[in-house]
């Protein structure tokens, strides 16, 4: 005899659009007056915002001076070579997805991608000597804009990247006075604020180099980055080496390897990859630092937002400037972070 | 006999002969012998023979410049005078440009006029201009961090709202603010709105808005009213302290009362009554009011009388507790995610309401994960408050930034802005480390 | 196994840390296959020849000052003061685009031209005895005279300082003007409250919405910052003078013949309007009998040469700026920023301006 089992569906109030609401929205009294308030709130901001962006802004600020927000300063007749590099590196990217699960071959051709299109980017972007009729000279000190705002960024987190490895190292030594040496090192530029460090760099590093040595202004901000960055990514890599169980030290040791080796084959290459997450965030936030640079008087995209007011017909137009410029950095930051987080998810990196 | 060296990496190597052989043993690390590593020339540091088993500890004979215990201390040194070469090269560079260094400049008188914080006329010293920065530095980070913790809170908690308006409300918040920079939103705020508020005055007319109190909000800045002390203030704030002497004794016995019977004698309610009681009987008994309320009034160009914000510091006060608050706000939710689901459903079984939760259970058990981030968010606040230049806050950045600017003592003044920045976060990661410290041993 | 991969890392990475260190140094001792990619720069009486072994100027000018310098939509500098950088490419190489422009903030531009990152600096700049003694550096000229003024709300009916009894002023840190501003006041016992920003921009903008009664700045800036407001017409600078500007160009101290090259130009632009030779009529004036025209265009006598550039070089100034006025016209004139000549008129027409003999 067959037991019918009839299961009862959910009374009507639990499921659909109503049920969804009840659960979501309307749960309990205080909710009810919660959600009014919210959905009041909502609505005067969104409304204020919409009727600025679609009515009152004057977006001509910003079209018009388009290519000035991007490449500032960078000569007319040059661009396309911003337009090259920046093609350079979507394909990377492409060719990255595309290969993302590949193993061997493709993989390595692909890290040696990357590698060369660096160097590559930076000779077709500065270019050679001014006579040359091939890639004219352009100094990086007249980058400008949201390519100035890149270079800084990147340049700056791939440049404080040894540094940071090393300081790492160094804190986690045994010898007293390296261990001591990196230590007051990286506490002394985490105590204190990027814009002193830039200060700095800008300021009171010239009067500690040789008068031959001369750093354009971009160079010394570069320098600035670099250094105020570094203590952040040894504090990161110190994170990730503290991560590594003490079993591969001594499994390594076991196999005859020395310390050095130990560091740099064994415990180095697995630490680097737990940390990559915290370098994401970490590039994330110099990113945004970046605009820092405003007050020493570089022209980066916040600097550019800031000149183009200037200019007699867009006087007064820091809304619309700055808003631009906050939207191009909520893009950047906005899809790194997201891009990361689903990446560490999928990848499990820093659970291995 | 056959010939078996281990070479190991601190020098020393133990021999072993047993009846089967020569064996080679690694002193530090396993029994496993070994064999089969390159011979080098070894000399004996210890033989033994035990049972009929010999010992022999060898070291191995390495010149003392590859000996790793000297190349440690060598290597070392020879960092320490590398570091010191390139200091010394960086100060000879330095003085090779005729430049001195020298702290007199900060006695000598600015002859420059600040207008934010304590008094300053352009006859005070230098040094007296730097003290103007840090208290402005200290003013504007002791309220954000204040302000910001109150709203990473409520912000936190929104974030986990079953309410799916607010939750959005807070992811929104937090997602925008923290994936913008804090300077293109200070710029915003202060180049965009608030020096779009109304003027103070046109025309001999008011038109800045005025809200109760009165309080008059322009781009002059927000003047609100803000009680003064009168003559009788003198004879009035004995009672203060007296209050406070009552709260702490009453504290006391409480907390001894809990500790004898496990269960406060009286409630937290009659600390709380005390402590409000004494100042109102004083207020009454001393001739006139101590404290008058002193309101804003226009007079001339600005607004004087009761206590005038400038735009600078609620701009940067605004945009620091904003920009801090939605990091506060991460922090809180990863604190409240940490305490395990089983904690907030066994309250509920037991009949908690849900405030009762959140006060009782989960909060003092997320503060143990809050605290270490929440210290280094506090840290940041006081780190970007630096930013300040770039809306004309003096701060303590600014300040020394005009100071070098007209004393051209570049290097003094940047010891001094670090010196100060680092002893104020010193200052705080102490406080916030004692903090933690006792949160911690409560929870065990 | 993976070792060798390691390895070949580690080469690429190096090369490629080289190629960037050498495509982005301007370090002399960088090694590069062609030295001509590193700019040489250094201080002392070289600078000159290692300008012209450059093979172009490198110039610092204001990047946000209206009329003087500043960045245009096209993302090229342009005003007063850049178009002596200009005139100074054109002497030294023929080429008016041989230059390569430096934005500097106040706070960096005296720091900028001690350490040599610049050869001229060009971006109004006061004579004064201090700076020209303790900083080391050397002025060659006054190019323009200024003086430090105030400008107000039309409808605010200040007409002198003591008006402004109580008001709130904003200025440029950095500079003498805020000293100037806080002797002024303090001379006449009148009380006011400072607001101080980084950025001549920032400055004029809070000025514009309200947030000070009155702007202190040269009065030829002021004057810029005010044709570039919204409404010119609402605002007015007070007939104060709280000092005296006199602006020019200035070099590093000992490089006494490039800091010639740069007072003579400058002369021979100012020669060229008392003479009335002018970039359009220059390529005649070739041809005139005046001594004093021949001389000056390189016709006639080694004057270029003895200051070791070609001697034809103000014919190349002029076809690229033009003479004192043509160059005053364009950025300061009605055209532009609209400054009454005042002193800076010529000497004959009563005002300060006074080549030297050219002879």
């Amino acid at each position: 005899m067959a037991v019918q089992s009839e299961t009862m569906k959910p009374p009507r109030s639990e499921v659909g659009l109503l049920g969804w609401l009840k659960k979501n929205l309307f749960s309990t009294w205080y909710n009810v007056l919660l959600t009014i308030f919210s959905a009041a709130f909502i609505y005067i901001v969104l409304r204020a915002v919409i009727t600025w962006v679609v009515r009152d802004a004057r977006w001509a600020v910003v079209t018009t001076n388009l290519r000035v927000f991007m490449i500032g300063r960078y000569p007319r007749d040059e661009a396309g070579r911003v337009l090259v590099s920046l093609g350079i590196i979507v394909l990377m990217t492409a060719l990255t997805w595309v290969f993302r699960k590949a193993k061997g071959k493709p993989r390595r051709w692909l890290v040696i991608g990357w590698l060369l299109s660096f160097p590559l980017i930076t000779i077709l972007l500065r270019g050679f000597s001014r006579e040359s009729p091939f890639l004219p000279l352009v100094s990086e000190d007249i980058w400008s804009g949201l390519l100035l705002t890149l270079v800084l960024a990147i340049v700056g987190i791939l440049a404080s990247f040894p540094l940071g490895v090393l300081l790492a190292l160094g804190r986690r030594s045994k010898l007293p006075i390296i261990k001591v040496l990196c230590t007051m090192y990286i506490e002394t530029i985490r105590g204190v604020p990027l814009i002193s460090v830039l200060f700095m760099s800008q300021l009171m590093l010239p009067l500690f180099l040789p008068p031959e040595i001369r750093l354009g202004t971009v160079m010394r901000a570069l320098t600035g980055m670099a250094l105020f960055s570094a203590a952040y990514t040894a504090e990161n890599v110190r994170g990730g080496l503290a991560s590594i169980p003490i079993g591969q030290y001594e499994a390594a040791r076991a196999v005859g390897l020395n310390e050095a080796l130990v560091m740099g084959l064994i415990v180095l290459p697995q630490a680097l990859r737990a940390v990559i997450p915290a370098i994401v965030g970490q590039f994330i936030s110099l990113f945004k630092d970046t605009t820092l640079v405003v007050i020493v008087g570089l022209l980066d995209l916040l600097g550019i937002a800031k000149a183009v007011t200037a200019q007699k017909e867009f006087i007064g137009l820091h809304k619309e400037a700055y808003a631009f410029t906050a939207v191009i950095f909520f893009i950047c930051c906005f899809t790194m972070s997201y891009t990361s987080r689903r990446l560490e998810q999928r990848l499990g990196v820093g659970e291995r | 006999m056959d010939q078996r060296w281990f070479v190991v990496p601190n020098g020393l190597a133990l021999e072993v002969s047993t009846p089967t052989g020569v064996q080679w043993m690694q002193p530090d690390m396993s029994d496993e012998p070994t064999s089969g590593c390159i011979p080098l020339i070894k000399k004996v540091v210890k033989a033994s023979t035990h049972r009929g088993t010999r010992i022999v500890e060898r070291q191995k004979a390495v010149p003392f410049w590859l000996d790793e215990r000297v190349l440690k201390v060598l290597g070392q040194i020879a960092f320490l005078i590398l570091v010191i070469a390139v200091g010394a090269w960086a100060i000879s560079n330095y003085l090779d440009r005729d430049l001195t260094f020298t702290f007199r400049f900060l006695g000598e008188e600015a002859s420059f006029h600040l207008a934010e914080g304590i008094e300053f006329s352009p006859t005070d010293s230098y040094a007296r201009a730097f003290l103007v920065g840090v208290v402005n530095t200290i003013r504007v980070a002791s309220l954000g961090i204040v302000l910001a913790s109150l709203l990473g809170m409520v912000a936190g908690i929104s974030r986990l709202s079953d309410n799916w308006l607010v939750n959005k409300i807070a992811s929104v918040y937090i997602e925008i603010v923290r994936n913008t920079p804090l300077l293109v939103q200070l710029f915003f705020l202060y180049f965009a709105v608030i020096l779009k508020l109304p003027q103070l005055k046109m025309k001999d007319e008011v038109t800045a808005i005025i809200l109760p109190g009165p309080t008059y909000l322009s781009n002059r800045g927000l003047a609100i009213p803000w009680p003064r002390p009168s003559d009788s203030f003198s004879s009035w704030w004995p009672f203060l302290i007296a209050a406070l002497i009552v709260v702490v004794v009453l504290w006391i016995l409480r907390a001894r009362g809990v500790q004898r019977t496990g269960r406060p004698s009286f409630n937290m309610l009659w600390v709380i009554i005390a402590f409000f009681t004494v100042p109102v009987i004083g207020w009454f008994a001393v001739p006139g009011n101590p404290l008058v309320l002193d309101v804003p009034i226009i007079e001339g160009l600005r607004a004087t009388g009761g206590t005038i914000l400038s735009p600078e510091f609620v701009a940067l006060t605004l945009g620091l507790v904003i920009y801090t608050g939605a990091f506060i706000a991460e922090v809180v939710r990863a604190g409240i995610l940490a305490v395990p689901k089983g904690q907030t459903e066994a309250a509920r079984a037991q009949g908690f309401t849900n405030g009762q939760v959140l006060r009782l259970i989960v909060l003092p058990q997320a503060l143990r994960v809050i605290i270490p981030p929440l210290i280094s968010q506090y840290l940041n606040l006081i780190k970007n408050s630096s930013l300040a230049v770039g809306i004309g806050f003096l701060d303590l950045y600014a300040v020394s930034s005009t100071m070098l600017n007209q004393s051209g003592r570049v290097v003094e003044v940047f010891l001094m802005i670090m010196a100060s920045y680092l002893s104020m976060s010193l200052t705080v990661s102490l406080i916030m480390n004692i903090v933690n410290r006792r949160i911690q041993i409560v929870e065990r | 196994m993976n070792r060798k991969r390691f390895a070949l890392i580690v080469v690429l990475m190096s090369l490629s840390l080289i190629i960037a260190s050498c495509g982005t140094t301007e370090c002399p001792e960088c090694v590069c296959p062609e030295a001509g990619e590193c700019p040489e720069v250094a201080v002392g009486g070289e600078r000159f020849q290692l300008i012209k072994d450059r093979g172009y100027i490198l110039c610092g000018v204001n990047a946000e000052l209206v009329g003087f310098g500043f960045l245009n939509p096209e993302g090229e500098f342009e005003g007063f003061d850049v178009d002596f950088c200009k005139a100074y490419a054109a002497a030294v190489f023929g080429d008016p685009t041989a230059v390569e422009y430096r934005p500097l903030v106040a706070a960096e531009r005296l720091p900028a031209l001690q350490t040599g990152e610049i050869d001229v600096l060009i971006r109004n700049t006061t004579w004064t005895l201090t700076r020209d003694t303790a900083n080391e550096l050397d002025w060659a000229v006054v190019t323009f005279y200024d003086g430090q003024g105030m400008m107000v709300r039309a409808d605010s009916g200040f007409k002198t300082l003591e008006d402004m009894a109580g008001a709130t002023v904003c200025t440029t840190t950095g500079t003498t003007t805020e000293m100037n501003l806080a002797d002024s006041f303090r001379m006449r016992g009148v009380e006011y409250t400072p607001l101080l920003f980084e950025s001549t921009q920032d400055t004029n903008t809070a000025y514009e919405e309200g947030r000070c009664d009155g702007e202190t700045s040269d009065k030829s800036q002021l004057a810029a910052l005010r044709t570039a407001m919204a409404e010119p017409e609402e605002h007015v600078i007070i007939d104060v003078t709280m000092s005296k500007e006199p602006l020019g160009p200035l070099t590093a101290h000992g490089d006494n013949q490039w800091n010639d090259v740069v007072r003579w130009v400058a002369w021979g632009i100012m020669e060229a309007e008392e003479s009335g030779v002018n970039s359009q009529n220059v390529d005649e004036m070739l041809n005139s009998e005046n001594p004093t025209i021949k001389r000056l265009l390189g016709v006639e006598g080694e004057m270029g040469a003895s200051l070791g550039i070609p001697n034809d070089f103000m014919v190349h100034v002029l076809k690229a700026v033009g003479n004192y006025k043509e160059i005053y016209m364009r950025h300061l004139g009605p055209f532009g920023i609209d400054i009454p000549r005042g002193p800076n008129e010529l000497w004959t027409n009563g005002g300060l301006l006074y080549p030297m003999a050219w002879r």
